[in-house]
């Protein structure tokens, strides 16, 4: 660049646009700006008496305008421009895991203190007050799952063999593919709903049991499945199902023996997920199987209480507070029912996973 | 001896093309058949149960419709309030799920994206109850000084217009805790399809200067539009049918208001079936089914609508 230096026609403006490369921020940036915001921010912080949220927020807040404003002035505006989307990005990330470790964080420490072994082995038969537990609903939830699991589980894994083995490229297997998906989408309450009309028109006005709650359930469960299942069958290799036929062996067969086979680790981890997806719902179990305190441990007859309608009726209802006591006895139980139910959902997501890794077909 | 001559006989009679089936093979493709079928039916009959129910519920006595006289004067203010938590939830949820989309997709550390996508996708597990007993309980009285500095700083604005809560289960609070539930929806569609994107689009735009901000613009999301307006509305149909969790953060009455932070809100549709069904009359739940049917038709065509803009998106990238 020494002829850009000496040669006095050149203006010092086109020299600098002659350079290669711009100037850059160090690597180490970020990390100086992030601590210099949070030590900004802890000013203010200190002086008003604000909370711990109050400090980070406003340290991000700083974060966010400094090193794009840093860049603007080293880097240019394309650079600014894009330090600042990442910073938002990252920002976007941080804040969205919030939520999700608050509310496990308030249920384990709201909940943890009601578990016992009489809360878990109680019902709510003949108890006023405080007290009592949450036996009837575990027993009404399992029952009503595993029932809807018995109804959704065969229709949506044949439906999914019709749709990848059979109906490929027809018109009513596209329409199927189709409106599984828009399936995916219905309301739970609607679901519920449909099983009331329905069991309403066969029985009777006053017709409420388990077994309506399970119709409502198999109604959101059989999309999941099909599309779980759906996507494995596809995953399995024509040179499998080829091979097979070029060996005499007949359609049906060649499904049950090579293809299911194959695929079963995936097939049992979608339906594993959709188990875990249903057992929370609550909206159609409030409206078709209803709220009782006593056990039930029939499905076709009376109303069978469930957790995550005990949860709901314990927070509406909560009964009233003992003096001296500032929470009403349902507002506990409703935490340690909330805690026992997110316990369930996990172990069956971390179920579905180990039952994948398990059965992965091995590879090489 | 008779047989062996009698086989290249018989043999024109079946179509060359067509393997010959046997009664397992019949009995499999008709019960896998009838599985699919079973579906459609089930999708028709929502529809035919929940007519044949809710028709009734369209001319009862004025006094099952109280405080309003008819059913449309009834269902008006819930869809209204179906709407606007719905619209409150997406404008809250779309920023920020995009971003964590494109986090996992482009700017994440591959270790770091793998449990961020798994966290992710926990949250959608978490029961809808559960949301709406931490929505109630705890986010609610945490938000309440934020009610009141709406109300002190933003009050000229219609939405802020208060007086504030001071239980903090607003129609703000339950948009909040919706925007929370149907983030998982949006963020997985749109990494699916921000990760498809040709990585020789991504590679050619950075390969002439483009930083990645830029590249994103510019590769990335005209790729992606479709698919984000189909997770968008994927999301848009999850808010409008959730149910629980705004029944029990808000404390609701029939309503039309732009105001988000004071007491009186505006039901769901879902939310004022939940919480009205309980006391409900054989005359109300026909008008309660009727408004089911009217949420059906709704979530129905939106999702429809998300599902076909997909659909087309999927046959012209096949092509």
């Amino acid at each position: 660049m020494t002829t850009a230096g000496t040669s006095p026609d050149l203006s010092p403006d086109l020299a600098a646009s002659m350079r290669l490369s711009r100037p850059r921020l160090p690597r180490w940036a970020p990390i100086l700006v992030a601590v210099l915001s949070v030590a900004a921010a802890g000013l203010p912080t200190m002086l008003l008496g604000w909370s711990l949220f109050g400090w980070l927020a406003l340290a991000l807040v700083l974060f966010v305008a400094l090193l794009p404003a840093w860049s603007l002035a080293v880097e240019g505006g394309r650079s600014a421009v894009d330090r600042l989307m990442t910073a938002l990005i990252w920002s976007a990330f941080g804040v969205a895991v919030l939520p999700l470790v608050w509310l496990i964080w308030t249920v384990v420490s709201k909940g943890a203190s009601v578990i016992s072994v009489q809360f878990l082995t109680y019902s709510m038969y003949n108890v006023v007050g405080s007290g009592g537990g949450i036996y009837h609903a575990l027993i009404g939830t399992l029952l009503v799952t595993a029932a809807a699991a018995v109804l959704s589980i065969p229709i949506g894994i044949f439906a999914a063999i019709y749709l990848v083995e059979y109906g490929k490229g027809t018109r009513l297997g596209r329409w199927i593919t189709f409106l599984v998906d828009v399936m995916t989408g219905i309301p739970s309450i609607v679901a519920g709903l449909f099983a009331l009309s329905l069991f309403v028109l066969l029985f009777g006005p006053q017709f409420r049991a388990g077994f309506g709650g399970s119709v409502a359930l198999s109604l959101l469960m059989i999309p999941i499945v099909v599309r779980s299942t759906e996507e494995m069958l596809r995953l399995v290799p024509a040179d499998l199902r080829e091979a097979s036929y070029a060996l005499g062996v007949p359609k049906w067969r060649t499904i049950t023996k090579v293809v299911l086979p194959t695929a079963i680790g995936g097939i049992i981890t979608g339906v594993t997920l959709a188990i875990a997806r249903v057992i929370g719902e609550t909206a159609p179990l409030l409206v078709i199987a209803g709220k009782t305190d006593g056990t039930n441990f029939n499905l076709f007859n009376e109303r069978m209480s469930t957790l995550p309608v005990y949860i709901y009726y314990s927070f509406t209802q909560p009964g009233i507070a003992p003096p001296g006591v500032s929470e009403p006895p349902g507002i506990a139980r409703a935490w340690g029912a909330a805690l026992v139910l997110i316990v369930i959902v996990m172990v069956l997501n971390l179920l579905a996973r180990v039952i994948g890794k398990i059965f992965a077909p091995k590879k090489g | 001896m008779s047989a062996t001559t009698s086989v290249p006989e018989k043999a024109p009679e079946r179509p060359a093309a067509k393997p010959p089936r046997s009664r397992g093979d019949r009995l499999f493709s008709g019960a896998a058949r009838a599985a699919g079928l079973t579906i459609l039916a089930a999708l028709a009959g929502v529809f035919i149960f929940l007519t044949i129910e809710g028709v009734p519920g369209l001319s009862q006595p004025t006094s099952t419709y109280a405080p309003n006289h008819d059913f449309l004067s009834y269902v008006g203010p819930l869809i209204y309030g179906t709407i606007l938590a719905a619209v409150l939830a997406l404008l809250l949820a779309v920023p920020f799920a995009l971003g964590i989309a494109l986090f996992i997709s482009h700017y994440a550390p591959r270790r770091l994206a793998v449990p961020v996508a798994y966290v992710i996708d926990l949250l959608a597990a978490v029961p809808s109850v559960v949301f709406g007993l931490w929505g109630a309980r705890s986010l609610a009285t945490w938000l309440v000084p934020l009610h009141a500095w709406l109300y002190g700083h933003l009050s000229w604005l219609p939405f802020f217009a208060g007086p504030p809560s001071v239980t903090g289960r607003t129609i703000f609070t339950a948009g909040i805790v919706l925007a929370i539930m149907i983030l998982p929806i949006i963020t997985a569609i749109s990494r699916e399809v921000f990760a498809q994107t040709p990585r020789l689009d991504q590679e050619a735009a950075l390969a002439l200067g483009a930083t990645r901000w830029e590249m994103v613009r510019m590769s990335v999301f005209p790729y992606a539009r479709s698919g984000m307006v189909s997770a968008v509305m994927l999301g848009l149909g999850r808010a409008l049918g959730e149910t629980m969790a705004v029944a029990m953060v808000l404390s609701a009455s029939p309503v039309v208001t732009l105001n988000l932070i004071s007491n009186t809100n505006p039901a769901t549709v879902a939310s004022n079936i939940a919480s009205s069904f309980a006391e409900a009359t054989p005359a109300k739940l026909h008008v309660l089914i009727a408004t089911g049917l009217v949420l059906f038709a709704f979530t129905f065509a939106v999702n429809f609508a998300a599902r076909w803009v997909v659909g087309r998106n999927e046959r012209r990238m096949a092509r």
